[in-house]
């Protein structure tokens, strides 16, 4: 066990850190939106096509062809070369991010979907009979009951972004991974390296799960024998 | 867009027999790993149902380890650190280098040794699906434990998991898709290859992800026809 080698490793990789975090957080917060309007789309017939058609796509193709597509693919259109988005279309820190929105929200639409489907028509109809707006039976009734359903699921979206963001380190981005494997050519220690980064990851995934345990006996503490 | 076609074709001009070729290769690795998983997730399950306390603890640390961390990690670990490894051994042993390891067995053993984490879930959340009274009814009609399995639990259980292992299979497909960075000749690998070499990365990425639509989607319907076939004889619209 080479002590100062791990000391020296592990203060290498945690620059990455703030990258991987910001990743994580921006990819699910753009997830989120956009899988909100993916189900509000589904209200109309041609927008449920085109929502059910997009998460076809993005949930039966693996990630790295996604951030590969976005990254080199979209450049080799003349028009993209031109367009106002092209400054940022360039810079691999947004194709990755970009790639990692669009991949979220398609499995963040079908967790919203599943907890939308698991509101009781009654407690709708007992919104509108009591006088709320629809907006307000959405704010006070729908979201709250669905967010509920959906949080144990959406735990492991959370975690499975974090993990995803491990692949932006293809496209040259400096994450955690990306440090890692940099690393390892200049000094060929793989397995310590590699375990380094490992060990970074997988105490993050644990805070995450921790929190949301927390967050979900918060909400629904009747779910865990606690009464007020 | 007829050129584009000659490149994706048959022809002489054309990748279709390596994208061919790329795309059983990744069917290759993936059904590989996924047996591997399932031969893990059901010794793992099984240590979590009816292990010690120390088997429990132990399987259970695994699933949550290998549930943290990136995929993409692993497959490095496996690769570059297997190669590490087998260079210490090979020197230790006075044999001379270079070494390496395969990326098609590193790849297999990661995305298996993943993809078992998983599998334990759903098989352990399957067995917990099985009704109780089935199990105690076997007994009590003497069955040997391993009879009580092969009779009474697996076929239950099998019926449960079904779907679950159909989404494990269908996330095994797309990690196929990260032994790429081990330069094993996947889809993905092929499809970079290709594009880089005609500077067509649109097309080729387009295509590479139609391979792997076409396997999701063809997969998920033997999945469903194979869940369809094991309800029959169950209450319709009971499950």
């Amino acid at each position: 066990m080479d002590i100062p080698f791990l000391r020296d490793i592990l203060g290498q990789l945690l620059v990455g850190l703030p990258l991987t975090l910001n990743l994580a957080v921006l990819s699910l917060l753009g997830g989120g939106g956009l899988a909100l309007i993916l189900n509000l789309l589904r209200l109309s017939r041609v927008g449920s096509v085109f929502a059910s058609a997009y998460v076809f796509v993005f949930r039966g193709t693996p990630l790295l062809i996604q951030i590969f597509m976005i990254y080199y693919g979209l450049a080799s259109f003349g028009f993209v070369r031109q367009s106002v988005l092209w400054p940022f279309l360039r810079e691999p820190y947004w194709c990755g991010l970009l790639a990692l929105v669009l991949n979220d929200a398609a499995y963040t639409s079908e967790i919203l979907r599943g907890g939308l489907r698991a509101v009781p028509k009654g407690a709708v109809e007992a919104g509108r009979v009591s006088g709320m707006t629809r907006a307000t039976v959405l704010r006070r009734v729908i979201l709250p009951i669905a967010a509920r359903q959906a949080l144990p699921a959406y735990g492991n979206e959370v975690i499975s972004m974090l993990k995803a963001t491990a692949l932006v380190s293809t496209i040259t981005l400096m994450e955690v991974t990306g440090i890692a494997r940099a690393e390892v050519s200049s000094t060929y220690r793989a397995v310590e390296i590699f375990l380094c980064a490992a060990a970074i990851y997988l105490a993050l995934s644990l805070v995450i799960t921790r929190a949301i345990g927390w967050l979900e006996r918060w909400l629904s503490p009747y779910n865990f024998g606690k009464t007020q | 867009m007829q050129a584009d076609l000659t490149l994706l074709g048959f022809g002489p001009e054309g990748w279709g027999h390596v994208l061919l070729r790329a795309g059983l290769m990744t069917l290759a690795v993936s059904v590989c790993a996924f047996a591997l998983g399932l031969v893990l997730g059901t010794l793992v399950a099984w240590a979590r149902i009816a292990g010690g306390r120390m088997t429990r603890a132990l399987a259970e640390g695994y699933t949550v380890v290998l549930r943290g961390v990136p995929d993409l990690l692993v497959i490095y670990l496996f690769y570059f650190g297997g190669r590490q490894v087998v260079t210490t051994i090979g020197t230790a042993l006075g044999f001379e280098g270079p070494f390496d390891i395969s990326g098609f067995v590193a790849g297999m053993l990661a995305i298996g040794l993943i993809s078992g984490a998983s599998q334990s879930e759903v098989l352990r959340g399957a067995y917990q699906a099985i009704p109780r009274g089935t199990i105690e009814a076997g007994r009590v009609v003497g069955m040997t434990r391993w009879t009580l399995f092969r009779r009474v639990i697996a076929p239950q259980a099998m019926t449960t998991a079904i779907p679950g292992m159909g989404n494990q299979w269908q996330s095994v497909i797309k990690e196929s898709a990260l032994v790429s960075v081990t330069g094993l000749v996947e889809t993905m690998r092929q499809v970079s290859v290709a594009a880089g070499s005609t500077q067509e990365h649109f097309l080729f990425y387009a295509a590479g992800a139609g391979i792997y639509l076409a396997i999701t989607t063809l997969s998920d319907i033997l999945f469903r026809i194979a869940e369809k076939r094991s309800l029959r004889g169950h209450v319709q619209g009971g499950v």
